[in-house]
């Protein structure tokens, strides 16, 4: 079915779009830039900030862009004094109304409410900035809350009740005094929170960190690279982040597609401390007089082909049997099997699928 | 999986039939309860314990451990006798159908009641949803395969999806999902006794001698042991070498006693892992593993989606990759082992593997494939089983309900059923060393009924011992409504409480699975 496209003006620009589109989404698409802070791919609209705000011709007043849908004969403009003076008064506000340290914040450099400060070229808020002095909240060692922070875009509660459907999160109180959290003014660690550290990837500013990270590189200082979980057959996509040789946190990333959309459980996001634990083993060991002691590999090596080769004489490859393993890489199953059949000369292989 | 992930998020109902997936899949979790919030999906729980997974449920099926095939039955009595099977498609392209009717036929839901414990009711009810969806999946996962009749509660799920004719549809299959990262890579590899890479059979003269060819020796025609069976003939003195890859038997294996046992006998036991396991502790020679963020390779998930893994670090002090151990070993022996990289192997596999012919490194740099990718311009396959089955017709089974190996008595009155919780893994080898983790669930619970409890006089939080016929060990006791009466549930991560010295290794007489999922105890405060 061929769909009828309308036509509409943004920023002078004529452009074709399909009906049931925001304006948001056509001037993206169109590569006109505008500012959002609510808007969050993958949830509903809230039209919560008015960051969006451009102007309609014949509107009474700014429209939210995020929000509105098209029309046929539109005329937008995204750029007028009007716009900005909107934009700058709400940044304004936002700003004064929290405690945007960006000198000690993990989120600087990333932070959504900082880029819109330096876009808009807002030297210091009009208003004394009064941060509303909650506790930071500091109860488990994987999130950290500090709500001073918060600019209550409401992306954390879409984030944990519709890309995750974890139903945790909401607003609470009114006014000045609203506050986002898990039901009853709890702690996330005294709450029904899975800790899949879905809300902190999408919170736009420092109000929702990764406690272990904290001090552990600037954003700017971190390598990310995309690789597939270890733990369940999900095979969820997932950012390592490293600095400096040191496993900083781990992220999802959205567009990476299938089979996850971003989202990580608590264990791709906070079960990998075993990767640099100092238990981990570095050097080959060999049992002597009972006792498992140090060895080079090439002892190793040795010790075991010389034992495997043996055996085989005296009993036939058969009693030889070998547990490969659905914790490591396809190519490394590969070579096992090959090396039980090929090498030892037996079928003996299998690995835990069954248990 | 028959079907592809993203596909349950857009169907119109869901059976979940043993699976406590928030717990132990989270993510394909909130695909599921995507689909019932925001898409108006129906969810069928079926379930022994009130998983969460129940709070999104259109219906909670609470059968009694180990009676599915008995509840499937009932549900399909009632499809068939009320006509609403696909009566099409069962014709075209399936065989076996009478056959399975026929033992069908004594599954009234009110036989099915008195077997499962359900009412004939909500099994009337399920049936309706499931049949009158147009798609539907069916999701399930060990609570399935850990049984004696494991195979029978597969193929029963199978009947199931093909009587309504979900088989080979989009949105439709029947759906195990993988508990470990790359248990259908491992078997798509041709790490089992049986067969080569994409399940070449290894009893196959013509592609043994393929393989013969490019690997440049002769192979052994006889399949090999499972692991259970490994262990048994280590027990005996029949099996005197074992090299474990990465695996701890030593918690993860049905009645530990017997598996330490025979361990010990072994005239060499060889480890390769990433940390000092219980099975590395046994072991005569220990090589240190790097772990999947130090090395180039790929895992195959629960979709048959092939997906990179990539090096982001180093590994610590002298550890190697398993595939370089594996070159070094092998060329040590005599048979060089040469390749530069991972991405050489797959080229290897590539050439002998039918279904991953087309899987290449350079495709996959952008997004995962799906196999059977027969070729280079193969977009991969999202579902399995489309127009026609790998056998032509799909084949129905009929089966009747067995009961599981060990049903509680006098003696042990209570059923066991042990499982996964969502912040541990496995036997705990990696996931206890995380301090989130940790902090979250930090020791091993026994799920009890509170009505139990209070006759054994046991209370939240105090030591309970469970002790079966073969072993005995202590936990805290949870006490909670999440278990029906008579029924406790433990984890498996805790070596301190490690659930497997009671299990039942009792075999599913067809792909050897323990019973894991059933067996009978006795519970005293401690
Ligand atoms: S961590 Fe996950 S479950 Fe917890 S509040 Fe955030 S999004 Fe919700
Ligand atoms: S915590 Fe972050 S995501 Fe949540 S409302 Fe506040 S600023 Fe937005
Ligand atoms: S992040 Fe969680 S759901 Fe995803 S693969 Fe890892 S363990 Fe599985
Ligand atoms: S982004 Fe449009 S209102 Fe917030």
């Amino acid at each position: 079915m061929e769909i009828k496209k309308i036509s509409l003006t943004i920023d002078g620009k004529e452009i074709q779009a399909i009906p049931g589109q925001t304006i948001l989404e056509v001037a993206r698409a169109n590569g006109i830039y505008i500012p959002t802070l609510c808007q969050y791919a993958g949830t509903t609209n809230v039209g919560a900030c008015r960051v969006c705000v451009v102007d309609v011709a014949g509107a009474r007043t700014l429209v939210a862009s995020c929000c509105m849908p098209i029309n046929a004969g539109m005329v937008i403009k995204t750029d007028t004094p009007a716009v900005r003076a909107a934009q700058r008064l709400v940044v304004e506000l936002l700003w004064a109304s929290g405690d945007h340290n960006c000198l000690t914040c993990e989120a600087n450099g990333v932070c959504e409410l900082q880029s819109l400060v330096y876009w808009l070229q807002i030297e210091k808020p009009r208003f004394n900035i009064e941060s509303p002095g909650y506790e930071i909240e500091e109860t488990n060692t994987m999130i950290q809350r500090d709500l001073n922070k918060c600019v209550l875009c409401g992306r954390c509660i879409r984030a944990c009740n519709e890309i995750q459907v974890n139903e945790v999160l909401d607003f609470a109180g009114r006014g000045f005094r609203t506050k986002v959290g898990p039901a009853f003014d709890a702690d996330y660690i005294d709450s029904e929170c899975v800790f899949c550290g879905e809300c902190v990837d999408s919170c736009p500013v420092g109000a929702l960190t990764f406690k272990q990270a904290k001090f552990q590189g600037r954003p700017w200082e971190i390598k990310k690279v995309k690789t597939t979980c270890t733990y369940c057959g999900v095979g969820c996509q997932l950012d390592l982040n490293i600095h400096n040789g040191k496993l900083v946190k781990v992220t999802g990333n959205h567009e990476y597609g299938q089979p996850n959309e971003g989202r990580l459980c608590v264990k791709g996001r906070f079960g990998l401390d075993f990767v640099q634990h100092p238990n981990r083993l570095t050097t080959p060991l060999i049992r002597k007089n009972g006792e498992l002691k140090e060895a080079s590999w090439d002892e190793a090596y040795e010790f075991i082909a010389k034992k495997l080769a043996s055996i085989k004489k005296k009993h036939g490859a058969d009693s030889i049997a070998g547990f490969s393993s659905a914790r490591v890489t396809n190519e490394e199953n590969y070579l096992f099997q090959k090396f039980m059949r090929a090498v030892i000369g037996t079928n003996n292989v299998d690995h835990c699928a069954r248990l | 999986m028959t079907n592809s992930i993203d596909e349950i998020e857009y169907t119109n109902a869901i059976f979940a039939i043993g699976t406590n997936t928030t717990e132990n899949h989270p993510v394909i979790s909130s695909k599921v309860k995507r689909a019932v919030r925001l898409h108006g999906a129906k969810l069928i729980v079926a379930d022994p314990r009130e998983i969460d997974m129940v709070k999104y449920a259109a219906i909670w099926l609470r059968q009694k451990p180990g009676t599915d095939v008995a509840l499937l039955n009932g549900m399909m009595n009632v499809i068939i006798s009320e006509g609403l099977y696909a009566k099409e498609y069962v014709e075209e392209r399936t065989e076996g159908f009478d056959a399975m009717k026929k033992i069908v036929e004594k599954y009234t839901p009110a036989y099915a009641e008195k077997i499962t414990g359900v009412p004939a009711d909500d099994i009337r009810t399920a049936a309706r949803i499931y049949a009158k969806a147009g798609k539907a999946a069916i999701l399930y996962t060990m609570g399935i395969t850990q049984h004696i009749t494991g195979t029978d509660n597969v193929k029963s799920c199978a009947n199931l999806a093909m009587l309504c004719g979900y088989l080979g549809i989009e949105g439709g299959g029947v759906d195990p999902l993988r508990g470990q990262n790359n248990v259908q890579g491992a078997c798509d590899m041709g790490a089992l006794p049986v067969v080569f890479t994409g399940y070449q059979p290894v009893a196959n003269d013509e592609t043994r001698s393929k393989f013969e060819k490019a690997w440049g020796v002769a192979l052994p025609p006889k399949p090999g042991l499972t692991i259970v069976e490994t262990l048994n003939a280590a027990h005996d003195g029949k099996v005197k070498a074992l090299f474990v890859v990465g695996e701890n038997p030593m918690l993860s294996d049905p009645d530990l006693t017997h598996v330490k046992e025979a361990l010990n006998h072994l005239d060499l036991l060889v480890v390769q892992d990433i940390l000092l396991s219980e099975t590395a502790e046994l072991a005569h020679v220990v090589l240190p593993a790097a772990c999947f963020a130090e090395k180039e390779g790929t895992f195959s998930n629960t979709e048959r989606r092939v997906q990179r893994v990539r090096k982001a670090l180093d590994a610590p002090g002298q550890a190697k990759a398993d595939w370089e151990i594996i070159c070094e070993l092998s060329t040590h022996m005599g048979y060089p082992m040469k390749y530069a990289a991972p991405e050489d192997i797959m080229k290897e596999i590539n050439r002998l593997t039918p279904s991953y012919a087309g899987i290449t490194y350079e495709r996959l740099e952008k997004e995962g494939i799906q196999w059977p990718c027969p070729n280079a311009d193969h977009p991969g396959t999202k579902y399995l089983h489309k127009d026609r089955f790998t056998r032509g017709l799909g084949l129905f089974h009929a089966l009747d309900y067995i009961p599981p190996a060990e049903v509680p008595d006098a003696a042990y009155p209570f059923v066991m059923t042990t499982g996964r919780v969502l912040y541990q893994y496995h036997t705990g080898t990696m996931s206890r060393l995380s301090k989130g983790i940790t902090e979250r669930c930090p020791e091993s619970l026994v799920e009890i009924h509170p009505n139990d409890a209070k006759k054994l006089g046991i209370q939240e939080g105090q030591f309970a011992k469970v002790t079966s016929r073969r072993g005995v060990v202590q936990a805290k006791a949870k006490v909670t409504e999440r278990v029906p009466k008579g029924t406790i549930f433990m984890n498996f991560h805790f070596k301190e409480a490690a659930v497997n010295l009671l299990t039942n290794p009792a075999l599913d007489p067809t792909c050897k699975i323990p019973e894991y999922k059933v067996c009978a105890v006795k519970v005293e405060a401690a």
